[in-house]
């Protein structure tokens, strides 16, 4: 029991016992340990109440090396040198953070040590180096953390076998494409906002879906179907998704992610990190994850410095070309690869090992990709030995490493790989030096991969000394664009694999001569493309149909910094994001480049459509609906009258009242401004002061009005004569 | 019509002002000397010299026979409108910010910046018959923008930085009453325009948006939502139409395209808030805005030190909504 005392109670407590208090030294008294005689401190309540506060697990820093050799004490300082050696060379141990404990009767030593490092990190990259280190024969060390060792000592010696949880029907991922109107959905990011909205064309305006603040650390970022939303925390990444919220699917840990990247058919997803070296001299260390998407698990992890993940020579502190993994094999996402030294690393996702166990050398290889649709590997090897060697491009069969085709190339200075999005055809920009080799010039080597022996033709514009400065396949189409010119307004040329009834030549359609274009971005069902002029060119717009070769429109998102049409090819997007400090936002325009609306949001950073899956219907069945469009239109078109009789109804309604409001207002004024003419009349001294009434108060008059300026005698001359 | 281009300021502009009639715009310029145009064709008719600082503010009588001009250099002056002679001097201890005359001209409303210590205050003095001391309210936090007078000289309404707009009692300096801060300005609010009646009023503030409210009940009517800063405002006494004015702060508009400032004049509808159209050509952000009192012309000043004169196409007067 606690009985409050007061300080007079102690004082003639004291007096009685005849101490006198002020001699009392009170830090001298000692309770003895776990007793308070019944007096609770203020403190103990708080530190019970209070969850104990969570310091980060303490030992995160410290190694524990086992097989040492046990030596006696003689031998103890040699040993704890050399120990000493082998980890300075990975980190900096803490000052009094290598302890080897020695067995007390015998004074030997243990056989193992802590050695405690300044960083976590340290401690991780030396347990991972040292683990297997050999000593000597008989001495392999076995390097563990320390945390692990815990870790380890709790997993039961028994097997349970693991609970099966029952299975739970999921939310239905794909919702959004069952909306009735057909609308396409999108995600923005402007301040610490996330939004995805619906776009909804007929009411000229977004709807919105789903908000929320905070909701991703870095970026956002949609599957490629379009199934997901990833977000990026510290911890990790998190996909979301749902019918009618975006909940939480998975969370994949992955401390300090930077850049992720999924698996074209959404099987997979693969996160980056990379960490500063602690010695400035080292590279960067990196970390891959990948993921299986839809259970959470992880497949497969890489560790290694920047070094390991580049071709060499151009890497500067982190010069990794993300994504590091190109998927390949279509949307079955059957392979990976990844270019290293001298060779290109392909690894297959039914094992996550590499394919035929070894990596496919290619010597000094400095650029690779895959095919959209089939596992082939297209590889650029630049001149080798001073010009001794060609240059080549080759194309080859994954996973038999057949190569299907080889072209050698010559005083090439660099090489670019453009694959058709089926897989068709593929474009290689070669630019090569003159014989002076002071400047260069460009060219197209054209491959057609699904004609029998892959043919090639070479193809250079009219005047072939132009700079390229973009270049686009039509998507799913036999077109192409580049943009070529060396003024400040360049040509945009159009071309063609297929030459009227003739399928193997390409020729080319038509140029258009002096654009403000300098980016390329064609519909995703083909046919249109948009001329852009970014940059520079302060965002010109320029909607042009291939099929008809004319202008649609031409427009102006003045300082326009993105570009993005919906996955329908119906509208797009174009979007002014933070690298601007003026103009935020985004504008939507129809295909033919008609401008819907405008959204401002300051400091507005991402723009991202939602993708589609590809339609299920088959080639037949699209053809048969496109020869027979009238038919199917005529019901939307319908439905769109009617949306817009509705709209122009409410605006009707909304205007009218605002506008009965407004004169309410308005009579109460001229109703307050009549009461009170007679005292304006006082104030200004009786003048009848308000203007209705006699608005002819003055009227304007033309006066003429003759003012002498000057008065002068002058003598005239007649001709006497005359 | 072409817009008449009045480059007589060195210095950006400050404030606009017509007289009653509209045949006179007087305007205020950083230049240290206010000038009368006439409205018409844009010739300088005069300058007023005397004041020794930026001149923020002035008003004219409603005979168009007195001017009274606020300026940095802790002065009010008085003038003659015809002559250009200086009639009376106001000394204060801090640059002076506004000034409104009354109903009736004998009152005039003038607000002080806070400076050296001396917080910001509202005075009211008389003018008529002699000039004389009547009124001071120490002001609230932050300099005070604008102060006009209300509807029967009974109430003064300011604005200023603190983004609050409040209702005083004029002859006891009671505070009536405030904006309150979820229909109000967000920032600063730089520009205040008393309808023609007096029975509502328009600001405009650097929260990018004017809005409209009741000078009586200080209700919220309207809000127009703007892309940039609002500097200066007015409100078309013809047609439902309002009038916004500003730009990007001073200090960007060299690090963008002139495009990219906008420095154009918006038009809004004044019942339907809904943008009408905009008129370009300063190349600098908007300070100042007037409509001549027929609200068949109106003139804006910039900061690029241009005033120019507006006189409408007969199709603006035909604009459906």
């Amino acid at each position: 029991m606690t009985t409050v005392l007061t300080f007079a109670d102690i004082e003639s407590k004291a007096s009685s016992l005849g101490i006198d208090l002020s001699t009392i030294d009170l830090d001298s008294i000692v309770l003895p340990p776990g007793e308070d005689f019944g007096i609770k401190s203020d403190d103990e309540d708080i530190l019970h109440e209070e969850e104990p506060p969570e310091f980060e697990a303490g030992y995160g820093n410290v190694i524990v090396v086992d097989n040492l050799p046990v030596v006696s004490p003689e031998k103890f300082a040699k040993l704890e040198g050399v120990v000493r050696k082998i980890y300075s060379q990975t980190g900096v141990i803490k000052e009094g953070g290598l302890w080897m404990p020695l067995n007390p009767e015998t004074k030997m030593t243990l056989g193992y040590c802590f050695i405690e490092f300044n960083t976590a990190q340290e401690a991780k990259e030396a347990q991972e180096k040292t683990d297997g280190y050999k000593l000597d024969k008989s001495h392999i060390f076995v390097v563990n953390m320390f945390d692990d060792i815990e870790k380890y000592m709790n997993v039961p010696d028994e097997w349970t076998p693991a609970e099966i949880k029952p299975y739970e029907p999921g939310e239905n991922l794909q919702h959004w494409l069952t909306d009735e109107k057909a609308r396409d959905q999108f995600v923005i990011r402007a301040g610490t906002v996330t939004e995805i909205f619906w776009n909804d064309a007929r009411q000229v305006r977004p709807d919105p879906v789903y908000q929320r603040q905070y909701w991703t650390d870095g970026f956002v970022q949609w599957s490629p179907l379009g199934t997901y939303l990833a977000t990026v925390h510290r911890q990790g990444a998190a996909v979301w998704g749902g019918k009618s919220t975006f909940n939480r699917i998975h969370r994949f840990p992955h401390n300090q992610v930077k850049h992720i990247d999924f698996s074209p058919g959404e099987r997979f997803l693969v996160t980056y990190s990379s960490q500063e070296p602690s010695n400035p001299r080292d590279t960067h260390r990196i970390l891959l994850n990948i993921f299986d998407l839809r259970t959470g698990k992880l497949m497969r992890d890489f560790k290694g410095s920047v070094d390991d993940f580049t071709t060499g020579g151009t890497s500067g502190l982190s010069g990794i070309s993300w994504p590091i993994f190109k998927w390949g094999g279509g949307k079955e996402d059957k392979y990976f690869a990844r270019i290293g030294k001298n060779a290109i690393y392909v690894y297959e996702t039914e094992t996550f090992i590499l394919v035929d166990k070894k990596s496919y050398k290619v010597d000094n290889v400095v650029d690779f990709s895959w095919s959209p649709t089939d596992p082939i590997i297209s590889l650029f090897v630049p001149e080798l030995g001073g010009g001794n060697q060609p240059a080549r491009v080759s194309l080859v069969q994954m996973p038999g490493k057949e190569e299907l085709r080889q072209k050698n190339l010559f005083s090439v200075s660099d090489c670019k790989m453009y694959w058709q999005s089926n897989g068709e055809y593929l474009a290689v920009k070669v630019d090569r030096y003159t014989k002076t080799k002071k400047s260069t010039y460009t060219g197209f080597e054209l491959f057609r991969i699904k004609e029998r022996d892959i043919p090639i033709e070479v193809l250079e514009l009219d005047n072939k000394n132009d700079k390229i400065i973009a270049f686009a396949w039509e998507p799913k189409g036999h077109r192409f664009a580049v943009i070529h010119g060396d003024g400040p307004r360049p040509d945009v040329s159009f071309y063609s694999m297929k030459t009227g009834g003739i399928t193997n030549r390409v020729s080319k359609l038509t140029t258009l001569k002096a654009k403000q274009a300098n980016a390329l971005y064609w519909s995703p069902s083909g046919r249109y493309i948009i001329l852009a002029g970014l940059k520079g060119f302060n965002g010109q717009l320029e909607f042009y149909n291939v099929d008809e070769l004319e202008t649609m429109s031409t427009g102006e998102h003045f300082m326009c910094t993105d570009i993005e049409w919906d996955p329908t090819g119906r509208y797009v997007a174009t979007a002014v994001t933070s690298v601007h400090e003026m103009e935020n936002g985004f504008h939507i325009w129809s295909f033919n480049g008609k401008l819907l609306y405008r959204i401002p949001k300051d400091h507005f950073f991402q723009f991202q459509w939602r993708p589609r899956p590809p339609s299920l219907l088959s080639p037949e069945k699209e053809e048969e609906i496109s020869r027979n469009l009238r038919k199917y239109s005529k019901k939307y078109e319908l439905e769109d009258q009617d949306v817009s009789l509705a709209l122009s109804e409410q605006d009707r309604k909304k205007r009218r009242a605002i506008q009965e409001e407004w004169e309410t207002w308005t009579t109460r004024w001229k109703q307050y401004y009549e009461e009170e003419r007679n005292l304006r009349m006082q104030l200004r001294d009786g003048e009848p002061s308000d203007d209705e009434g006699n608005q002819e108060e003055y009227e304007a008059k033309e006066v003429e009005v003759e003012e002498v300026l000057d008065v002068r005698e002058e003598i005239v001359n007649f001709d006497q004569e005359q | 019509m072409r817009p008449i281009l009045m480059k007589g300021h060195e210095r950006p502009l400050t404030f606009l002002k017509y007289n009653r009639e509209g045949d006179l715009l007087f305007s205020c310029a950083k230049d240290h000397t206010p000038t009368v145009w006439f409205a018409d064709d844009g010739q300088r008719l005069g300058t007023y010299r005397g004041h020794n600082g930026a001149v923020w503010c002035c008003d004219v009588s409603r005979d168009s026979t007195r001017l009274i001009t606020g300026s940095a250099d802790q002065t009010v002056k008085l003038w003659d409108v015809q002559t250009g002679t200086q009639l009376y001097s106001f000394n204060f201890n801090s640059p002076a910010r506004s000034v409104d005359f009354s109903i009736g001209d004998k009152l005039v409303v003038i607000t002080t910046d806070p400076f050296m210590g001396n917080p910001s205050t509202i005075q009211v003095k008389s003018i008529a018959p002699h000039p004389s001391d009547l009124l001071t309210i120490k002001g609230p936090q932050g300099r005070i923008n604008r102060a006009v007078w209300g509807p029967l000289n009974k109430t003064i309404i300011s604005a200023g930085e603190d983004s609050v707009i409040r209702i005083w009692d004029s002859e006891t300096g009671e505070l009536l009453k405030e904006s309150d801060k979820e229909s109000g300005h967000q920032k600063t609010i730089s520009s205040l325009c008393m309808s023609a009646d007096k029975s509502h009023f328009l600001t405009g503030s650097g929260d990018k948006s004017a809005k409209l409210w009741d000078s009586r009940s200080l209700t919220l009517l309207k809000t127009y939502v703007m892309d940039r800063p609002v500097n200066a405002c007015a409100i078309s006494p013809l047609l439902d139409h309002v009038v916004i004015g500003g730009g990007q702060e001073a200090v960007n508009v060299t690090m963008t395209d002139r495009r990219a400032g906008k420095f154009e004049a918006k038009f809004y509808h004044k019942i339907l808030q809904e943008e009408i159209g905009g008129v370009k050509g300063h190349f600098g952000p908007i300070n100042a805005l007037a409509f001549n009192p027929d609200g068949r012309s109106f003139s804006s000043g910039g900061e690029d030190g241009n005033v120019r004169l507006h006189h409408f196409d007969p199709e603006y007067f035909s604009i459906r909504m």
